[in-house]
């Protein structure tokens, strides 16, 4: 009977100290388990490695390129970046200045073989065109919100480069269409026949001074109500001349009332050099042309006024316009004066066309000159706009073709194709 | 010679010089810095105009020729807007220096000029604005002719965005719904059509042009090809 | 039988009504003026109004000032003159009012020469008016007109302290909070420009928003005649525009709705105001046109013969 008793405490105590071991055993399990997935929560994602920092090409000196490795991209959610502050930049925070600056936060992915572009950049404060030397770390930030170490980059200079890239494009299309107007005109000075189309308005200017002369009443010329700063007003004042040459040649009266004072200052010069080309130096009458005022209104209440007063047989409205074209076409109507008009403000086109009895539509009007002077060389010249308005053309119908097979096809080749494109046009 | 070599030369060179120098960082803002020059240039040839105004005037005054009158309106304003500018006639002291006659702003309307700006200058420059009204209604009745398929085409987009930019188009066609198969037959849509696609489309081209023209203007100008606008000899 | 008599007296009264028609093709222009000074006067006099219901783009301008965080920065670009008042000025109005509804902090500047006033006029009669807590030089600031047109925009997007070292009045920029520490365009989130023509919105959306795309939204309010150069912006580099005296009347019409005005109403009604006049302008014009042609038609007709 102890045999047994003993027999079953033994079997007892053993089957306590299997239950024990089997406890500290599931404990033992349980709490590796859980330090595990602890330890794993708390662990730093790691550091991004091989951070390069170059000068970014072709730019005005503030902006710099930087490429890093990940070492495991699919835990990382975006690159913190950050830069050494600048001497300026710590003694204006001192004390207590960081001596690092946030830039940006790249995602993932970006520059990994690429690089991500780091753009305005201060200048360094004794090269304007130059950065000082920077440094630049970046971190991961994991998808947990764990940071890794920052990984420094080498020092870099961001320099100002002789060419901006990005203007490249507009600088190819300037070779080329700067380079079809040299061609046409060597073209036309090589003997090449030059065949431009009848332009109405500029084949009745002859017409219209003559009407004048005939009538007794004076000629009016208005070239806009912009400054020598505006190409229209330029091309006005050359059509000028040549209008002034034939009222001399035909012995009208020319009026010019004019809004700015170079410009007045310009036109003398113009038709007096217009009255001296057609030998009738003595006809040319300053005082024909005067300057009225700067203001827009102002300056047409006069013209407007001269108008109905001395009703001119002929109006030439040549130059920038605004909202004034309405008033004069009207008001040379008014007077049963025959009116071309000319002028690059595609808003006061329509006007024009409604109230004149001609009017020259933009690129017509800044190739009045070159056609009514009748030389190769700048017929040559319009032959030239002609062709780089056929590059342009090509330029739109290639642009066109991949935007519409991109719109189909977001993630192919044309898509690829026409944004580059558009930024190697766009600049 | 000189008088046409000299400054064909300067155009020349500039012109070049301003061209290539926008594509290089360290040369882009020598175009402000020639505007600022023209400014300063501009500001000063104000002088010769203005002293060509009163020439002009007063010689048409004195000898009595027709439109006189309106010769001496322009002279006794230019005089009166001119003193009271220069003298800062009748303005409100500035508060931070009471004692200073010049320290206070000519523009505020207390003072003779601002009042002349508030209530005589700035009507007057509203009123020509609005003889557009008149202009238009006119050209419109005279000009507006379908005489052809295209102008038939422009007087139907013509109406069709004069009834749109009004309370009419949506009284019209307001009652068709947005998103409806119908829905491009409503005044705004169709206005939204022709501005956003036609109109822009139209004004591009012209645009295109314009800036070939300006190029082309531009290179006979620095080459020298086109005189017409410098003096003789 | 018809008798000879009867049909000369057929012939007689299409021919005269024909000859009135084509006769009004020749009608004196005083008549046309005449019938727009009615058609514009009659209803400014009833004071007609019609509902307005916003469109795309106004709703859109709206919205852009709504989306920027309250009491941000934002410049105003007055490029305008009294001319363009007209309609113009509804638009600023309006878009002041709702920027000071929102506590914006905001900065006046104008390219054009009279554009200064324009904006002077507009701080005095609606933002002082309704928000007369707004501060100088803490909530707002009037930095006035610069020479330049486009240069003027291109040196703010790196050196605004260069370009304005001072205020219209000749303070110093740097002792202002609200201007303080803004070293270039990216310090606003908002520019605006109420453009009449060059300068305006177009060199705003080139020059501005061209350099730094993201940095800040730009809404344009422009006149009719010249909104055909800024629809190519529209809404990629532009996030708003109002266009001519409707746009202004329709986004008037979004900001009394939303930020309902406890006086003096009737100055954020302008816009809408206008809009009664111009319908019956506008119907007058088609009228016109129609007349025009029916004259054509009806002279032709007796250029041709009879039929």
């Amino acid at each position: 009977m102890i045999k047994t008793r003993l027999r079953l405490v033994r079997r007892a105590e053993e089957t306590l100290m299997m239950n024990a071991l089997a406890l500290r055993w599931a404990f033992r399990t349980m709490a590796a388990a859980m330090l595990s997935a602890n330890a794993g929560a708390l662990a730093m994602p790691p550091a991004p490695t091989n951070v390069v920092a170059t000068d970014r090409p072709g730019d005005g000196g503030g902006a710099v390129m930087l490429q890093w490795t990940a070492p495991a991209p699919s835990e990382v959610k975006e690159a913190r970046i950050e830069r050494s502050a600048t001497a300026a930049e710590l003694k204006a925070s001192a004390p207590n200045g960081a001596a690092w600056i946030s830039v940006a936060s790249a995602p993932t992915l970006a520059g990994e073989g690429l690089g991500f572009e780091i753009t305005d950049l201060p200048p360094s404060a004794a090269d304007k065109s130059s950065t000082d030397q920077l440094v630049f770390r970046v971190a991961f930030l994991a998808t947990d919100g764990e940071m890794s170490a920052f990984t420094d980059s080498n020092t870099v200079v961001g320099v100002a480069n002789i060419f901006l890239a990005k203007k490249l494009g507009l600088a190819v299309s300037l070779v080329l269409v700067c380079g079809s107007v040299i061609l046409w005109i060597l073209l036309a000075r090589a003997g090449r026949s030059v065949k431009i189309r009848r332009i109405a308005a500029l084949d009745a200017v002859d017409e219209a001074i003559g009407r004048a002369t005939e009538m007794g009443r004076p000629v009016l010329f208005v070239p806009g109500i912009q400054d020598m700063t505006d190409i229209q007003t330029v091309a006005g004042v050359t059509i000028l001349g040549r209008v002034a040459k034939t009222a001399a040649e035909y012995d009208a009266t020319l009026e010019v009332p004019t809004c700015r004072s170079i410009v007045m200052s310009a036109c003398r010069d113009t038709v007096q050099a217009a009255h001296f080309g057609a030998g009738r130096p003595e006809t040319y009458r300053e005082a024909n042309i005067n300057y009225i005022t700067d203001e827009q209104f102002g300056y047409v209440a006069y013209v407007a006024g001269r108008m109905v007063r001395e009703k001119p047989a002929a109006c030439f409205y040549m130059g920038a316009f605004y909202a004034e074209s309405l008033v004069l076409a009207e008001n040379g109507n008014a007077v049963g004066a025959i009116q071309i008009a000319g002028t690059a403000e595609p808003s006061q086109l329509p006007f024009f066309v409604a109230a004149c009895d001609y009017t020259l539509i933009g690129e017509e009007f800044l190739a009045a000159s070159a056609y009514l002077s009748g030389e190769r060389d700048q017929l040559g010249s319009i032959k030239g706009q002609d062709l780089g308005k056929l590059i342009a053309v090509m330029a739109i119908l290639v642009g066109c073709v991949l935007a519409t097979i991109a719109a189909f096809a977001p993630e192919g080749a044309s898509a690829r194709a026409s944004a580059a494109f558009q930024n190697f046009l766009g600049g | 010679m000189l008088r046409r070599t000299i400054p064909m030369l300067i155009l020349s060179a500039s012109g070049i010089l301003l061209v290539v120098a926008y594509f290089s960082p360290f040369t882009t803002s020598w175009s402000e810095t020639v505007l600022d020059w023209f400014n300063v240039l501009a500001a000063v040839a104000f002088v010769l105009g203005a002293g060509n105004l009163l020439a002009v005037n007063l010689e048409l005054v004195s000898a009595r020729r027709a439109g006189w009158a309106y010769a001496l309106i322009t002279l006794l304003s230019f005089a009166a807007m001119f003193v009271f500018g220069l003298f800062k006639i009748g303005v409100v002291p500035n508060p931070d220096h009471p004692n200073v006659y010049f320290a206070g702003d000519y523009e505020s309307s207390q003072s003779a000029f601002g009042w002349v700006y508030e209530y005589i200058f700035s009507p007057l420059t509203s009123t020509m604005f609005a003889l557009l009204a008149f202009y238009v209604a006119s050209a419109a009745f005279r000009a507006f002719r379908a005489k052809n398929i295209e102008a038939i085409l422009l007087l139907s987009t013509a109406f069709i965005v004069l009834i749109a930019q009004t309370a009419g188009g949506m009284f019209l066609t307001g009652w068709i719904p947005e998103d409806s198969m119908f829905a491009f037959l409503r005044f705004d849509w169709m206005k939204v059509g022709i501005t956003e696609y036609i109109q822009t489309a139209g004004m591009r081209a012209i645009t295109i042009g314009i800036a070939l023209g300006i190029a082309a203007t531009s290179l006979r100008l620095i080459l020298g090809l086109d005189k017409s606008y410098l003096s003789k000899n | 039988m018809t008798t000879t008599s009867q049909t000369n007296m057929n012939k007689q009264s299409p021919g005269r009504l024909r000859e009135f028609l084509a006769g009004i093709g020749n009608v004196d222009r005083r008549w046309i003026f005449l019938s727009m000074a009615l058609a514009v006067g009659v209803p400014i006099l009833l004071k007609l109004r019609f509902p307005e219901v916003p469109g795309p783009m106004a709703k859109a301008t709206f919205d852009a000032v709504e989306s920027i965080p309250e009491g941000s920065r934002v410049l105003l670009s007055f490029d305008y003159d009294p001319a363009s008042a007209g309609e113009l000025q509804p638009m600023a109005s309006a878009l002041v009012y709702h920027c000071a509804s929102r506590h914006h902090r905001i900065v006046f500047m104008a390219l054009w020469p009279l554009g200064k006033q324009m904006a002077d006029k507009t701080i005095k009669d609606v933002l002082l008016e309704f928000h007369p807590e707004y501060k100088y030089g803490v909530d707002y600031v009037q930095l006035g007109y610069k020479a330049g047109n486009e240069g003027v925009i291109k040196l703010m997007t790196t050196n605004i302290p260069g370009q304005y070292p001072t205020d219209a009045d000749g303070a110093a920029l740097s002792k202002m909070p609200i201007v303080a520490d803004a070293a270039d365009l990216r310090a606003f989130k908002f520019i605006g420009s109420l453009s009449a023509g060059y300068p305006g919105a177009k060199e705003w959306v080139q020059y501005a928003k061209g350099n730094t795309p993201d940095a800040f939204k730009v809404v344009g309010g422009s006149t009719g005649v010249q909104v055909s150069q800024l629809l190519p912006y529209y809404p990629k580099q532009m996030e708003g525009l109002l266009v001519a005296i409707k746009g202004a009347a329709e986004y008037e019409m979004l900001v009394t709705s939303k930020y309902p005005a406890a006086q003096h109403a009737d100055r954020l009604e302008e816009g809408r105001r206008r809009m009664g006049p111009q319908l019956v302008a506008h119907l007058l014009m088609i009228g016109l046109i129609v007349l025009g042609n029916v004259a054509m038609i009806a002279g032709r007709g007796m250029k041709g013969g009879a039929r």
